[in-house]
Parts: structure tokens; C-alpha cells; sequence
């Protein structure tokens, strides 16, 4: 269906039961129907009530995106499929670890880069750092690409979390 | 005082009765013992036992369709799951609803590879609406009562409770569906401003279709009856789905037959002409739009769907309007009454004109043959034979034999027609019968078979003896997997690769081995006193008609052509042009 239509990333935040299984059906949704996913991230939020929040970030044509949302919503477990790209602003972060193993000789750049993106040391050796630094996609990505000059790196990235920008939840409220 | 203590097997029939099941349809095995034990010990719930447990879901399915109701199952872990699964999948994609429950290994054995065990509820993720995996006799009660309000609401589909063991054994405390409350609640009201734009745009439309599908069915006899008077008050022409057969009586004027790859010339023609496209509770499958970007080119399409991921899923609509099939069919009488909207007489007239010409060209036609027996002529001696009865339920398996039955044999009203159309599942033909004639004691239930497909679940002629059920199957025998033949013959340059069957049993023996009656058919003079015969015993019968073994199913539309490329009959085809015949080789 993707004829003609331009592809368009959009995050999704959405609320679920936390109990078993229910990760496995929102990724079996997307292996079985097609649709891509370039990063999840789930974690429980809200222990009273039992609620996880997954965030998901996919790209396709509009139909694909709008029959993405309609096809979660329909899940039993999910209890609120919010599309924040198209909803209106919201902010998103990620947080990655990321060790720089390199020449002595470079330390000093690569301190400054990382003063820069406001990266934090979490731990150092002799010939090494590993940085914590928590930013949108785009600067994380920049970030590892200023830094692959000056060393040889390991990343471990979280993927995208996301929250609507002003007083609006999730819940509509 | 309806709080009790009991173990999780009564739970389980306990909570079954009071969801209004009366029959369920079973295999048992290692890992449901407990609950086959308290089967044993009550009498409010009957068990039906198949001969293989893919059958039990079949014949739920035919229950379920045929009622209205939820269709339940019960079978082991480890294979008596994984035979379910076809079953499954197949109420899936034809939105039926059912529960089914599987036994599981006990809790301390789960992820061990223990003896007959599966991950049901991972196997299962795909092929239902929903699934439970239940680890605590505290959250039993609630989870079944769950499981057939999922089952139910919305798009109805197969739910699956996977048991284990111990859990069976357990006890802990029952409470009844109505102290339970659910949190899954689709939307069921539709937007009134969507239906009242949909209705000024029927106001509007110069020729106009509606286009109904299974949904109409699900949404209960009310939803039929609906849809009967809209179409009349306003008019306009209606063609249905394979799945959709009976929610508007075929006998009615405004009726034009099925549409899509084997549906009617006029239907085809009018969904390819028409200026407004009604789609109500259908899903714009590719068996009924052929190529997408062909289809309806020239329409506004309305779509009304309880589901709304099946709007905009395959074909563009201009308007979406998502709820109950029933509730928006009042709706729009409501409005249409109230507005007093009027067809536009003049440009249907002439629609009706230019409809009636397609219909004219007779498009069902077939040469007579003689002493052989065509399988058209088959199916409408069968028609004749069952004409004016209201108590006729019609089974099929899947192929050529279905879509002829879709073609010659008219439904007047719902739940009179089940068959496998999202999946195509040879074998629940039988099965499927049984189902029907559990919950219809006194109807005639008649498998439409071919002979290929019958022998996938033949051995559930020995439930149907077990029972006494008089269902009847009628295979059209010719000796081929015919549907794969036809598109050998079309697609592949003849060459019939594995199509066709060397050594098939002698189908009157068959019957006769199983306790049943077996009728034969081989020329035309035969035929009348055959069906005749099949009708009038009151037992189990295989009538084996034998049938042109070549004959193709027309018309056709041909896979990734458009319904304007439909091919009519046997001489249409060397028009094709073979580009477009290999870009619709790869489709299925």
C-alpha cells in the first residue's frame, strides 16, 4: 500500500496491563502484519493500577501509521493508544552508555566533546571512559559520531521515551 | 450466596453453564482429566466427542454460527492444543466467536519440556482475539467470565484459557459473571454525526450499492432485518460477501448475488460502477476487490465496521463510521425517516436499467451435460429439492464445490450458511455440520463437499454416528482438487502437478464402515431419487455424486485483474494477457 505515499516516523506512546505476554503481542502485531519498529522501550509505571507505558517508535505510510494505532487499540491488554507525533509536541530522550576506549593522547577532546552534550562520566581507566548521556535521538547519534574519531566505541542505548509537551496525559484528562 | 467453594475443574463447568453454554465439544486427555471428572458428575452440560480435536473447533464454529451463540471447546495440552490451532485461526479470521480451553502441564512443569507440553497461549497469540494463560485458582472464576465477554463483544473471535493441572485441582472461591466487571469495552454507538452524513450521502447517490458481509450476521437477526428494510426503502441494490449469505434474502429483488472472484457478473459490474459503496460489517477482502487499485474506481465509499482497523486497512473511504452493524442500520432508517430523504428516482431507474442488462447476460449459465452430471446441475437439483424450507443448514469444505454452492443455492435468511472464508480450511465442511445439527436437533444439515476435502476430517463421521446426527454430506466428486486444477489450467499451462487424487475409497463402503448411509449418483437420471433419498433418511449419509471432472467455476475474476476483466466462461480465457497472467500468478 505503499504506493506513492511518503514514509513518516511517528512515536507512540501506549498504556498497558502489565502482565505476561503482553509485550509479546504487541511485537507478534507488528512481525505478523509487517510493520517496522526502530525502537520499544516498556517499563511498568504505575504499580496500583497494574500499568506499563511502551514506547514505540515506527515509520510507514499514513495508512500504515493510522492502521498501526487502530490495530493496538484493538489489543485487549492496551488501554490507551496515544500517536504524540501527530498529536502535537511532545519531548522525547533517550539515554545511552557509551564507552571510548582509545589513545591517551585524546583524552582531552574527548572530555570537551562530552562537556559539550553534557555527558556524564560514570566510569574511567587508564585508556578509557564510559559516558552517560541522556538526549533526543538526533544528538545521541551526533554525540557517537564525534566520539568514533577518537576511539574505539561500545553503545548501549535504552531507545526513546516520550512525553506530551503541556498539562494533557495520556489518559485525555 | 452465589460466592462458593469448589476446585477449579467445577469452576470451569460452573462457569460454562452459567454463560449459557449447553454443549461443548471435546477431546480429553492427560491434562484436562479433572475437568472430563466433573463433566462426568453434572448434567447441565453435554460433551460432544469428536475424533480429532481440529474437529471439535470446526463443529463449535458451525454451533456458534448457526446460533449466534459462543461456540465452546475443550481439549488436552501439548497436541490436543496444537491440532486446535487451524480451528482457531479459522474463527479468527471469520470473526466467530468461541471459547476454547486447553488443559496445560501443572504450574511447576511449565517451560520444562514436559510430557505433552506447548506453549499454547504463545502458539495461540496469533490465531485469537485474545488468550489467558490462568496460574492462580483465585483469578479462575473471573478469567473464564472474561474470556466470553471478549469472545462476544465487539468484532467477535476465539478466546483460549490455557489450564494447568494443578490449577484444576485447586479450589478456591467461584463468583458468577454478573459480580464481574470488565475493562475491555469496544465501542458499540456510533458517531451520529458519521451516520447522518452517510445517510445524506445515500440521498445523494445516483448509483448507489450496498456491499454486506458477515458482520451483518454477527450483529444478530435484528441487524438482517435492518438491512432489509433500508434496502427497500431506499431502493437500492445489495450484494454480499461469501461470508454474508443470508443477511439479505437472495430471493429479493434488489439482491444481486455474491460478488468478487466467483461472484456475480451483475454485483461485479455494479461494485465497479457504482458512484456510492455501502460496505456494511465486510472487510474489503482481496477476494472481493481483486486488484486494489481497480476496484470501485469510480465510488464514495462508506464503510461501517465494529472493528476499526478494518477500515482504511485495504481500500481507501471516504467515510468511516465504526459501531455495530445493528445499532448504525437503525440509525440511518431513523434518519432517513426523519429527514424524509427521497432516492433519486430518475438515476436509479436507470442504475436498475443498466444493472438489469448485466443481469440479463445470465452469467451462471453452463452447458447441460448428459449422462454426466454437471456440478451446477447438481447443486440446483439440490436447490429444487430443498426449495421453500426454512430448515435447511448448509455446510461446505473449501474449492470449487463452495463457490458453486455461494452460486446456486439461495439463503433467504441468516445463519443458515457456514463455511471457511477468511482461512479456507479444507475439512470444516463435516465438522461444522455437526455443530449445526447439534444445536438445530430437528434441521436438515448438509455438507456441500468435494472429494478431496472431505477425507481431511472424514473421521468425524464417526461422531456424527455416535450422536445420531442425520447430517448429510453431498460431495461433488470429480476426482480432482478442483480449485487447484482450475488455476493449473489457467496460470500454470496445464501442467496438473499433485492435483489429482489416484486412490480414493469407494465413498458408499466408507459410509457403510462408519454405521452411516452411502448413496450413489453417476448420470443424470439418477440424480433426483438420490438427493431425494439422502433427504428422507433420518441418519448419517454420504450421497457420492459424480460429477464432469473438468469443469471450471465461472465466472472469474482472474488473481490482480479488476472486476470489469472478469472472465465469464470457458471461452474467455485464452483472452487473457499473459503479462497480467503473471503479475496474478504470484497472488493466491
Amino acid at each position: 500500500m505503499s504506493d506513492g505515499q511518503p514514509i513518516e516516523r511517528h512515536t507512540f506512546a501506549v498504556l498497558v496491563a502489565n502482565e505476561p505476554g503482553v509485550l509479546a503481542r504487541v511485537i507478534g502485531l507488528f512481525s505478523g502484519r509487517g510493520y517496522n519498529i526502530e525502537s520499544l522501550t516498556v517499563a511498568e509505571v504505575d504499580r496500583e493500577r497494574g500499568r506499563s507505558r511502551i514506547t514505540l517508535v515506527t515509520s510507514g505510510t499514513r495508512m500504515v501509521i493510522d492502521q498501526i494505532k487502530a490495530q493496538l487499540e484493538r489489543l485487549v491488554p492496551i488501554h490507551r493508544v496515544r500517536d504524540l507525533t501527530e498529536e502535537g509536541p511532545f519531548v522525547g530522550r533517550e539515554l545511552a552508555l557509551v564507552k571510548v576506549v582509545g589513545e591517551s593522547g585524546k583524552r582531552g577532546d574527548v572530555l570537551r566533546i562530552a562537556e559539550g552534550f553534557g555527558a556524564r562520566i560514570v566510569d574511567s581507566s587508564e585508556s578509557s571512559f564510559v559516558f552517560e548521556v541522556t538526549e533526543s535521538t538526533e544528538k545521541v547519534d551526533q554525540f557517537l559520531a564525534l566520539m568514533a574519531g577518537l576511539g574505539k566505541l561500545e553503545v548501549a542505548r535504552t531507545g526513546i521515551v516520550a512525553l506530551s509537551r503541556g498539562a494533557k496525559g495520556i489518559e485525555g484528562e | 450466596m452465589s460466592e462458593r467453594t469448589m476446585t477449579g475443574a467445577e469452576m470451569v463447568l460452573a462457569a460454562l453453564a452459567d454463560n449459557g453454554v449447553d454443549t461443548v465439544f471435546g477431546y480429553p486427555g492427560g491434562a484436562v482429566l479433572p475437568i472430563y471428572d466433573a463433566m462426568f458428575q453434572q448434567n447441565r452440560i453435554r460433551h460432544v466427542l469428536v475424533r480429532q480435536e481440529g474437529g471439535a473447533v470446526h463443529a463449535a464454529e458451525g454451533y456458534a454460527r448457526s446460533t449466534g451463540k459462543v461456540g465452546c471447546v475443550l481439549v488436552t495440552s501439548g497436541p490436543g492444543a496444537t491440532n486446535a490451532v487451524t480451528g482457531l485461526l479459522d474463527a479468527q479470521m471469520d470473526s466467530i466467536p468461541l471459547v476454547c480451553i486447553t488443559g496445560q502441564v501443572p504450574t511447576h512443569l511449565i517451560g520444562n519440556d514436559a510430557f505433552q507440553e506447548a506453549d499454547t497461549t504463545g502458539i495461540t497469540r496469533p490465531c485469537t482475539k485474545h488468550n489467558y494463560l490462568v496460574k492462580d485458582i483465585a483469578k479462575l472464576a473471573d478469567t473464564l467470565h472474561e474470556a466470553f465477554h471478549v469472545a462476544k463483544s465487539g468484532r467477535p473471535g476465539p478466546v483460549l484459557v490455557d489450564l494447568p493441572k494443578d490449577i484444576q485441582f485447586a479450589t478456591g472461591t467461584y463468583r458468577s459473571p454478573d459480580e464481574v466487571s470488565f475493562s475491555y469495552r469496544p465501542p458499540h454507538e456510533p458517531d451520529p454525526a458519521a451516520v447522518e452524513k452517510a445517510v445524506a450521502m445515500l440521498a445523494q447517490a445516483e448509483r448507489p450499492l450496498f456491499y454486506t458481509g458477515g458482520g451483518v450476521i454477527n450483529a444478530g437477526p435484528k441487524a438482517s432485518e435492518l438491512l432489509i428494510e433500508l434496502v427497500r426503502m431506499t431502493g437500492f441494490p445489495c450484494t454480499s460477501t461469501l461470508m454474508g449469505l443470508g443477511a439479505f434474502p437472495a430471493s429479493d429483488k434488489h439482491f444481486l448475488g455474491m460478488l468478487g472472484m466467483h461472484g456475480s457478473y451483475e454485483a461485479n459490474l455494479a461494485t465497479h460502477g457504482c458512484d456510492l459503496l455501502v460496505c456494511v460489517g465486510a472487510r474489503f477482502d482481496d477476494r472481493v476487490t481483486g486488484k486494489v487499485s481497480a476496484f470501485s474506481p469510480g465510488s464514495k465509499k462508506i464503510h461501517i465496521d465494529i472493528d476499526a482497523s478494518s477500515i482504511n486497512k485495504n481500500v481507501r473511504v471516504d467515510l468511516p463510521v465504526v459501531g455495530d452493524a445493528g445499532r448504525v442500520l437503525q440509525n440511518m432508517i431513523d434518519v432517513w425517516k426523519a429527514k424524509q430523504y427521497k432516492p433519486k428516482a430518475e438515476a436509479l431507474a436507470a442504475w436498475w436499467r443498466q444493472i438489469d442488462g448485466w443481469r440479463a447476460r445470465n452469467c451462471f449459465a453452463y452447458r447441460r451435460g448428459d449422462p454426466v452430471i454437471k456440478p451446477q446441475y447438481a447443486l440446483e437439483r439440490l436447490r429444487a429439492a430443498i426449495a421453500g424450507r426454512d430448515d435447511v443448514y448448509i455446510t461446505t469444505e473449501v474449492g470449487q464445490h463452495q463457490m458453486w454452492a455461494a452460486q446456486f443455492l439461495p439463503f433467504d435468511k441468516p445463519n443458515r450458511w457456514m463455511t471457511s472464508g477468511g482461512l479456507g480450511t479444507m475439512g470444516y465442511g463435516l465438522p461444522a455440520a455437526i455443530g449445526v445439527q447439534m444445536a438445530h436437533p430437528g434441521a436438515t444439515v448438509i455438507d456441500v463437499a468435494g472429494e478431496a476435502s472431505i477425507l481431511m476430517n472424514i473421521q468425524e463421521m464417526s461422531t456424527a454416528i455416535q450422536y445420531r446426527l442425520p447430517v448429510k454430506v453431498f460431495i461433488m466428486n470429480n476426482r480432482w482438487m478442483g480449485m487447484v486444477r482450475q488455476w493449473q489450467e489457467l496460470l500454470h499451462g496445464g501442467r496438473y502437478s499433485e492435483s489429482y487424487t489416484e486412490a480414493l475409497p469407494d465413498f458408499v463402503k466408507l459410509a457403510e464402515a462408519f454405521g452411516a448411509v452411502g448413496l450413489r449418483a453417476e448420470t443424470t437420471d439418477q440424480l433426483d431419487q438420490a438427493i431425494a433419498d439422502m433427504l428422507a433418511v433420518d441418519r448419517t449419509v454420504i450421497l457420492d455424486v459424480a460429477v464432469e471432472q473438468t469443469e471450471n467455476c465461472f465466472p472469474m475474476i482472474p488473481g490482480g485483474a479488476a472486476h470489469n476483466e472478469m472472465l465469464l466462461g470457458p471461452e474467455d480465457h485464452a483472452s487473457t494477457d499473459p503479462t497480467a497472467r503473471e503479475e496474478g500468478m504470484v497472488l493466491v
